[in-house]
C-alpha cells in the first residue's frame, strides 16, 4: 500500500536509469542519509563511533572492493587481508615521506599503490579459476604480510615493526588521524569517503564495465566469444577491487585503530570479509554493507548483551556463548537464504509491494 | 534503502547502549573502578586464564581484608580480549567511563593492544601499565607521560641476559665469538629485544643470529635443524608465547641442544610452557621479575580470606604459579599506584589523571613490600617523572622439573646501552607524532 510505484511515469531515460528508481526509495535514502550524517554523530556515543560505526563502515569498504572481484566478477580471492596491509603500509609511508600531502591524496595515492600489486596478482587469474585462483591468491595474503614484517624500511624502522598514524587534518585543525581527532569527525570522514566509494562502484557495476564483469562470471568463454577482452577486463576487476581494499586498509589503520603491525592484516581477516560478502550477498553492493553490519555489530551485541539484561556472567563463558550463538546464526542465515541478506531485503521488498493485500 | 537494515540495527543498539550506562552507574555508586582486561578465551587462554585470576583476587584480598584502599572500595570489571587487538580496543572503549570517575588504569595484557592503546589513553587521561611487555621506549616519560614500564622492560631484559651469560662465560670479555642466537614470535612482541641484542653484538662481539617463528609457533622442526645441527649457537634466546614456548622446548631437546643454555623472557618462563615439555624441560631457564610459589604472606591472605572464603576467581590450584603471581604484581603495582595517588588527592575515588600522578610518584621501598607480605617476591620499585621504568633488574629462573627455582640474584640492566636506545626512540615517536616532549 505505501510502497507501490503505481502512478509514478518515468518520461526520460536518464529516470528510467536512476539507481532508485521509486520515490518511495528516494525518500528513504535520503532519510537514511540524513540519520547516519546528522543524528548518528550528534546521538552516538564515543563508543559507539570508534568501535562499531568506524570498523562497520572500514569492512564494509572492503567487502565492496571484494564483491567487485568475486561477486560481479567472478573471481575467487582470499588476498583481501593482504591488500588491506597494502593500502595500510603504502598510506604510511606516503603520509610519513611526504608530510605536506592531504589525508585524502594519501588515501587516494594508497589506493593506487594497492591497485598496481593488486594487477601483479591478478596475473595468474588469466590462466586459472575457482579454487585454483583462491590459492593463488592466498599466496598474495601470506607474501604481502610476510614482507612487511621482514622489511623494516616499510616501518620506518621501528623496532617493534607497528606502525601508527601521524596526526592529519582534513581541513585547519579539522584533524581526522592521530590523537586530537574527534570520534565525529573521524566519522564522518569515514562515511563521506564510504558514501563516495559506494555509489562509483554502484554505477560502475550497474554500467558497461559491471556487465562485462558479470558475462565472465558467468560464463568466459561465452564472454570471450562475444568479444569482451578477457586480459583487460579481469585485470581492471582485480586493479579496482584492490583499490577499494587498498583504501579500506588505509583507513583501518589511520581511523580505526591508529596503530597496526602487519599481522592485524593475516588470513582472518580474509575470511572476515569474504564471510561478510557471502552472508551479506554476492554480486551486491547492498550486501557488503549489511554483511559488514551483521559480521561487525552482531558479536558485540552478543558480548554485550548478558550485562544488558542484567545477568551476571563470567567473561570467558559469554565469550564461548558468543561464538556458539554467532556461528549457529551464520548457518541458518545461509540455510533460511543462501543467497545473502541482500537477497532476503529484495524479498522483503517485494512482499511490500503486495502489502496489505497479497492476493 | 540500502541502508535501512543497518539503521535498525544502530538505533536498537544505540538505545541498548543508553540502557548498559545507567545499570553500571546504579551498580557501582561510590567505588574506584579498575577495569581488567582478559584473555580467557583464544588461543593464549591458557596463560590468560591465571593471570587474570591473579588480577582479581588480589583486588578482592585488598576489598575483603582492608575494606579497598584507605576505605574506597575497589570493583573490578573483566572484558574478554581472547587477544585480539580489535577486540581490546572495543574492550577499551567500552570500559573507559565506567564507574563514578571513569577507569583507573589499564592493563592491556598485550604489546599489540599496548600499541594501539597508546595514543588513545593519552588522550583520554588515562594511564596505561604495561608490566613487562609492550613499547619500551614509553619508559621515556617525558614523552610518553601515561604509560609505565616499570618494574622492567624487554630491552633491559636483553641486556641483563647478555650480562648473565657473559657472567656464565667468565666475564663479558669472553663473550667474543660466541654464538648467541634469538628465536622470537613473529610479531611486535617477538621484535623488541631485536635492536637491543644487535647494539650488544657490536659492543662484545658475539654472532648474533634471529630465527622468526609465525603464530601461532607449531612449526619449528626447520628452525631448530637450523640452530641444532647447522648453527651450533653457545646460547638460545628465545622471546616466545603460548605454544610456541613448549613446542621450541621439545624440538630443541630433540636436536639435543643443553637446555641449561636457554633462556627464555619472562614470558616464555611459566608451568605452562614447561610441564607439556616434560622431562625434556628439566634445566631450562627464563628471566623473571617476581618470584615464584605461593610462599608468600600475601598468598595466605588470598587463601584465608578471598579462596576460602569461596571467592575465588578461578580454579584455586592456580595460587601461586609464575602467571598467577604475575598477575597479583600487576594489582599490586595498579593499587598501590591508587594508594599513592590518594595521599595528595583525597580518599576517593579518583580519575585516572590523579592516578597517573600516584603511579608516577610510585615509591615501591623493601619495607613496603614487605607490610604487604611480598618481601622478596619482588625488587623494590621508583618510578620517576621522567623514568617510567624504574630500575629494571632482572633474575633468571631455572625449571627442576617440578618448580622454577631462583638461581641469580637481580641482574641489574645495562643502563647505559638501554637509557640512550629508549631517548633517541622515544624522540623518533616524539617527532613523527608532533610531540614535545614535557620538563622533568
Amino acid at each position: 500500500m505505501i510502497y507501490r510505484e503505481a502512478g509514478q511515469f518515468k518520461t526520460s531515460y536518464p529516470a528510467d536509469r536512476a539507481i532508485f528508481p521509486i520515490v518511495q526509495d528516494r525518500y528513504f535514502v535520503a532519510a537514511i542519509a540524513l540519520a547516519a550524517f546528522v543524528a548518528v554523530p550528534l546521538l552516538a556515543s564515543e563508543y559507539w563511533l570508534v568501535t562499531i560505526m568506524l570498523p562497520f563502515l572500514v569492512l564494509s569498504l572492503a567487502a565492496i572492493g571484494l564483491n567487485i572481484l568475486t561477486g560481479y566478477a567472478g573471481l575467487l580471492s582470499l588476498g583481501t587481508g593482504g591488500f588491506m596491509a597494502c593500502g595500510a603500509f603504502a598510506a604510511y609511508k606516503l603520509s610519513t615521506a611526504f608530510p605536506e600531502l592531504h589525508i585524502i591524496g594519501v588515501f587516494a595515492l594508497s589506493g593506487v599503490i594497492t591497485a598496481g600489486v593488486g594487477v601483479v596478482f591478478g596475473i595468474p587469474s588469466l590462466r586459472i579459476k575457482g579454487f585454483y585462483l583462491a590459492v593463488a591468491t592466498l599466496a598474495s595474503q601470506f607474501f604481502l604480510v610476510w614482507l612487511f614484517n621482514k622489511l623494516p624500511w616499510f616501518t620506518n624502522y621501528s623496532p617493534s615493526g607497528v606502525i601508527s598514524a601521524p596526526p592529519r587534518a582534513l581541513f585547519g585543525d579539522v584533524f581526522v588521524t592521530g590523537s586530537s581527532a574527534t570520534p565525529e569527525a573521524k566519522y564522518l570522514f569515514a562515511l563521506t569517503a564510504v558514501c563516495v566509494l559506494a555509489l562509483l562502484a554502484k554505477n560502475m557495476v550497474r554500467g558497461n564495465i559491471g556487465r562485462k564483469w558479470m558475462a565472465i562470471r558467468d560464463m568466459d568463454i561465452a564472454a570471450e566469444i562475444i568479444g569482451i577482452p578477457m586480459l583487460r577486463t579481469k585485470l581492471l576487476a582485480f586493479a579496482i577491487s584492490s583499490f577499494y581494499i587498498g583504501v579500506a586498509g588505509a583507513m583501518w589503520a589511520f581511523i580505526y585503530t591508529s596503530s597496526v603491525e602487519a599481522l592485524a592484516f593475516g588470513i582472518e581477516r580474509s575470511f572476515q570479509v569474504l564471510f561478510i560478502i557471502i552472508i551479506g550477498g554476492l554480486g551486491s553492493i547492498l550486501g557488503s554493507f549489511l554483511g559488514a553490519a551483521f559480521i561487525v555489530l552482531l558479536p558485540i551485541l552478543l558480548s554485550n548483551a548478558p550485562q544488558l539484561i542484567g545477568l551476571q556472567i563470567p567473561v570467558d563463558m559469554v565469550t564461548h556463548l558468543e561464538f556458539m550463538i554467532f556461528g549457529a546464526l551464520i548457518i541458518l542465515f545461509l540455510i533460511v537464504e543462501p543467497h545473502g541478506l541482500a537477497r532476503l531485503w529484495s524479498i522483503a521488498k517485494e512482499k511490500l509491494r503486495l502489502w496489505p493485500f497479497p492476493h | 534503502m540500502q541502508h535501512k537494515l543497518t539503521s535498525t540495527a544502530l538505533a536498537a543498539v544505540i538505545a541498548v547502549g543508553g540502557v548498559m550506562a545507567t545499570a553500571l552507574a546504579a551498580a557501582q555508586d561510590n567505588a574506584q573502578f579498575i577495569p581488567s582486561m582478559v584473555y580467557r578465551t583464544g588461543p593464549y587462554a591458557p596463560n590468560g586464564i591465571p593471570f587474570a585470576d591473579g588480577v582479581a583476587d588480589y583486588i578482592n584480598l585488598l576489598n575483603e581484608r582492608d575494606g579497598g584502599i584507605n576505605g574506597v572500595k575497589l570493583t573490578v570489571e573483566e572484558c574478554d580480549t581472547a587477544y585480539n587487538n580489535d577486540r581490546g580496543v572495543e574492550c577499551y572503549e567500552r570500559m573507559k567511563n565506567n564507574g563514578p570517575t571513569g577507569a583507573a588504569a589499564f592493563s592491556p595484557l598485550s604489546t599489540g593492544i599496548t600499541y594501539a592503546l597508546i595514543e588513545r589513553a593519552t588522550a583520554d587521561k588515562i594511564p596505561i601499565f604495561s608490566m613487562g611487555y609492550g613499547r619500551t621506549d614509553a619508559s621515556d616519560g617525558r614523552v610518553f607521560p601515561y604509560v609505565f614500564t616499570m618494574p622492567t622492560t624487554y630491552w633491559s631484559q636483553a641486556t641483563a641476559m647478555i650480562e648473565y651469560i657473559g657472567k656464565e662465560e667468565g666475564g663479558t670479555d669472553k663473550l667474543k665469538g660466541k654464538k648467541i642466537a634469538l628465536v622470537y614470535h613473529d610479531s611486535a612482541y617477538g621484535k623488541e629485544p631485536i635492536p637491543t641484542l644487535e647494539k650488544l653484538a657490536q659492543k662484545f662481539g658475539y654472532q648474533f643470529s634471529k630465527f622468526a617463528v609465525p603464530h601461532p609457533g607449531l612449526e619449528q622442526k626447520a628452525t631448530w635443524l637450523k640452530i641444532g645441527r647447522q648453527l651450533r649457537p653457545d646460547w638460545v634466546l628465545m622471546w616466545g608465547w603460548g605454544v610456541m614456548n613448549s613446542t621450541a622446548i621439545k624440538e630443541a631437546a630433540g636436536v639435543g641442544f643443553p637446555m641449561d643454555r636457554f633462556i627464555g623472557v619472562w614470558w616464555s618462563g611459566t608451568e605452562q610452557d614447561v610441564i607439556p615439555a616434560g622431562a625434556a624441560a628439566k634445566g631450562y631457564k627464563s628471566g623473571a621479575f617476581h618470584a615464584a610459589g605461593s610462599g608468600f604472606p600475601v598468598h595466605a591472605d588470598i587463601k584465608k580470606h578471598v579462596h576460602d572464603a569461596g571467592k575465588a576467581a578461578g580454579d584455586a590450584k592456580n595460587l601461586g604459579t609464575v602467571l598467577y603471581n604475575r598477575g597479583v604484581a600487576n594489582s599490586v603495582f595498579v593499587t598501590e599506584a591508587i594508594r599513592t595517588a590518594m595521599a595528595k588527592y583525597g580518599n576517593k575515588p579518583l580519575t585516572g589523571e590523579q592516578i597517573r600522578w600516584g603511579f608516577e610518584n610510585l615509591d615501591l621501598t623493601a619495607v613496603r613490600l614487605k607490610e604487604l607480605g611480598l618481601d622478596g617476591f619482588m625488587n623494590p620499585v621508583k618510578v620517576s617523572c621522567d623514568d617510567h621504568e624504574g630500575s629494571g633488574p632482572v633474575k633468571i629462573q631455572q625449571w627442576d622439573g617440578k618448580q622454577w627455582n631462583m638461581i641469580t640474584d637481580w641482574i641489574p640492566p645495562m643502563r647505559d646501552v638501554v637509557r640512550p636506545m629508549i631517548e633517541d626512540s622515544a624522540a623518533a615517536y616524539a617527532k613523527e607524532k608532533g610531540i614535545t616532549p614535557r620538563d622533568c
